[in-house]
């Protein structure tokens, strides 16, 4: 086999085996059981999301796709960060969790 | 020669980076409680991402790409220990409790 062919090959296992890592991330979003693990989870969502337009980049050959990628990490960060201010604001008002 | 060298490099760290990425979500689902998972997510996440986008600057020939994949690692890199460590400040100030098995709590209150 030719390294292309190597290449794509690995790209398309990947593909299987992200798109496995985001069902089980999905599981833990609607099992729950606290608002932390769903931000978590949320959280792993967009970093899976991230690797998995990689793999695209590298399957596809467009470059173009990074900057998809490193908008969505940008977006992502600033969820959580906005996500984890609202739990600690929801604490101080004494609310349970 | 080179070049299928590093084709082969590039498929190895795409597999490895996908494994990572897998070997996070298993975490998330199965370890006990809040800090755990965000053990598991936040450190082994960001290796599954970074590898991937490490092979995508070593396929590439664009310099521009290169530099925009090596710019989303350094920023992965910053961003996710400070996106775990808010959150989990955040769950324990609510009053979280980690799993009864933890020996050693420094945090105080």
């Amino acid at each position: 086999m030719t390294g292309a062919e190597v290449l794509n090959w690995s790209a398309d296992i990947a593909i299987v085996l992200l798109l496995i890592a985001l069902l089980l991330v999905i599981v833990r979003l609607a099992l729950g059981p606290n608002l932390g693990d769903r931000i978590l989870a949320l959280d792993t969502v967009t970093l899976l999301a991230v690797a998995l337009i990689g793999v695209f980049t590298v399957r596809t050959g467009l470059g173009l796709y990074l900057d998809i990628a490193i908008a969505v990490a940008l977006v992502g960060f600033l969820a959580t960060v906005a996500l984890a201010r609202y739990v600690l604001n929801r604490a101080k008002k004494g609310g349970s969790q | 020669m080179i070049d299928t060298l590093v084709q082969y490099l590039a498929a190895a760290a795409v597999l490895t980076g996908a494994v990572f990425g897998l070997l996070a979500a298993i975490g998330i689902v199965r370890l006990p409680d809040l800090y755990t998972r965000l053990h598991a997510a936040s450190k082994a996440g960001v290796v599954g991402a970074g590898l991937i986008l490490i092979a995508v600057a070593m396929i590439s020939t664009d310099g521009a790409v290169i530099l925009r994949a090596i710019l989303g690692i350094i920023f992965l890199l910053l961003s996710t220990p400070i996106a775990a460590h808010l959150l989990a400040r955040a769950a324990y100030k609510a009053g979280e409790l980690p799993t009864p098995s933890t020996t050693i709590e420094e945090i105080d209150g």
